[in-house]
């Protein structure tokens, strides 16, 4: 049970275990069996650190992962690599997401070697959504590399320790990779070839988008199985909490790539409190995915309602009793806690200097 | 939606988009079959005529290769001339004309009709290219991951660089 205490210092990282690509936490809990849950991070339009901090620490001792976006929607916020930066240094395990609309090749193998070396240890890559999407669409979209090559690259140089370029570097980039999913988007018969690609080029862990169809995923999954792709990679299935069905009409008519079925619109819409009831779908739904097979885990994205993943993760049973990391006081905080106070006490009493 | 980004289909005004444009682009997809065996063809006799390319030298002989080029593709595929083709990895849909430039399949925000998720009027070239390959005889290629673009190798001739590789790799 010690293989994912943390140290007592977050900016440690744990021991290399042989056959991990990674020294973070997800990685271990993913290759152990257990069923993982990572959740996402609502990025805030701020400088302040705190904003972050706060924003980690409703989801302390319940995920495995926090998925920090990249822009997500077109929309600017503080970037990933920067959240990251700051969730590794309380020692949450943080999931970076790249995405390539913004930054071209030279720009993301950078950041990618800035991150490894700010502790991260997850990355997540993303082709981005179109720029038309977002808060300024009159940007240029970068698209340099896809998915795929981004995929390529960066395992390129996590297991080549080189640059695109072939240049050497002198300590290679331990990252668990991972990459999206949506088996919700035609063209259906070519998603689960589409993950097969993605696995060859490096994705190790996949998180797919919403889901809110269950017969759909499960023909996903068939595939995914007959392909033998759940062995290659770890597939935690998207979920999420829809405020209400106002809220989940705009997003089926707003947001490209999500599906979600009549039925669930009108049972939002037949239920007193709305709200109440989209968490009760999203519990529901996780206990029917935890079971279906070659499922290794569940991405929560309950954006401006991340207070309830605590709960959607308690409820939901799907930890099984397992308590992920947790944030705790270090044994010395509190002596230097008390140091300081005697010494801010004893400070009134302080000889001014002539 | 339309005309809100910076993105611009291949000859189409920013006014006045209409599906109607991509009618010729649609077509080659539907004849993938014909048009691979059509190209397979021709790129055996390219190969043929290295001797003759190499006598006059591959750089003078770009330029009207060129424009021959980007005149037939252009046509056909709304061919961008990225100099790197793979419409025969892409059932014959070129790659390009995906406003996110994706070279190794769709992205999640394609459209639960078929269509682009950033021109909601253009069928997204990955579905299309997913319905071609399926037409060809190599239409697995589509399976193989593709590298990065190059693109130090815009305006340049596809042709003439897949056949002077194929003389190198015979001799």
């Amino acid at each position: 049970m010690t293989g994912d205490v943390h140290p007592a210092d977050p900016g440690e990282v744990l021991e290399p275990l042989p056959g991990h690509s990674s020294q973070g936490r997800l990685e271990r809990i993913l290759r152990r069996g257990e069923f993982a849950v990572t959740a996402e991070l609502n990025p805030p339009d701020s400088a302040d650190p705190q904003e972050v901090y706060d924003r980690g620490a409703v989801f302390d001792g319940w995920v495995d992962g926090i998925n920090a976006t990249d822009g997500s929607g077109a929309n600017c916020h503080m970037s990933s690599v920067g959240i990251c930066a700051l969730l590794t240094r309380v020692g949450y395990a943080p999931v970076m997401q790249i995405s390539c609309r913004d930054r071209n090749r030279i720009a993301i193998q950078g950041d990618v070697l800035g991150a490894a070396a700010m502790g991260v240890s997850n990355i997540l890559c993303l082709t981005g959504d179109g720029v038309q999407a977002g808060d300024q669409p009159g940007a240029k979209p970068v698209f340099d590399f896809d998915c795929m090559s981004l995929l390529e690259t960066i395992r390129i140089m996590r297991d080549e320790g080189r640059l695109l370029s072939g240049r050497r570097l002198t300590a290679p980039p331990h990252v668990f990779l991972g990459a999206a999913a949506n088996p919700f988007a035609p063209p259906y018969d070519f998603r689960p070839l589409r993950l097969a690609k993605k696995i060859e080029a490096g994705a190790q862990f996949a998180q797919t988008q919403y889901c809110f169809d269950l017969t759909m995923l499960r023909a996903y999954m068939d595939r995914v199985r007959d392909m033998g792709l759940d062995e290659k990679c770890f597939i935690l299935v998207g979920v999420g909490p829809l405020a209400s069905a106002r809220a989940a009409r705009w997003i089926r008519a707003n947001v490209p790539g999500i599906h979600i079925p009549d039925a669930v619109i009108s049972r939002l819409e037949g239920a007193e409190k709305q709200k109440q009831e989209g968490k009760r779908l999203c519990i529901e739904l996780i206990q029917e995915i935890q079971d279906i097979p070659g499922v290794a885990g569940i991405h929560v994205m309950a954006y401006r309602q991340e207070e309830l993943v605590a709960e959607i993760v308690h409820e939901s049973g799907v930890l099984k009793g397992r308590r992920p990391w947790k944030k705790e006081p270090k044994p010395g905080d509190l002596f230097v806690a008390e140091a300081v106070a005697e010494i801010v006490a004893g400070a009134e009493d302080a000889v001014e200097p002539a | 939606m339309t005309g809100t980004s910076a993105y611009e289909p291949a000859g189409v005004s920013k006014v006045g988009r209409a599906r109607a444009r991509y009618s010729i682009r649609l077509w080659s997809v539907r004849h993938a079959r014909f048009l691979e065996v059509i190209y397979n063809t021709f790129a055996k006799a390219m190969l043929r005529l290295h001797p003759l390319w190499n006598a006059i030298g591959y750089h003078r002989v770009e330029r009207p290769v060129v424009v021959v080029e980007k005149g037939v593709k252009a046509l056909l595929f709304d061919c961008r001339m990225c100099g790197q083709c793979v419409l025969s990895s892409t059932g014959m849909s070129c790659p390009m004309n995906c406003p996110k430039g994706l070279r190794n399949g769709p992205c999640g925000g394609v459209r639960a009709d078929g269509n682009c998720e950033v021109e909601p009027d253009m069928p997204c070239v990955w579905v299309q290219a997913w319905a071609g390959s399926r037409l060809m005889r190599a239409g697995d290629a589509i399976e193989a991951v593709q590298p990065p673009v190059d693109h130090s190798l815009w305006n340049t001739s596809s042709w003439l660089r897949v056949t002077a590789k194929a003389a190198e790799s015979k001799s």
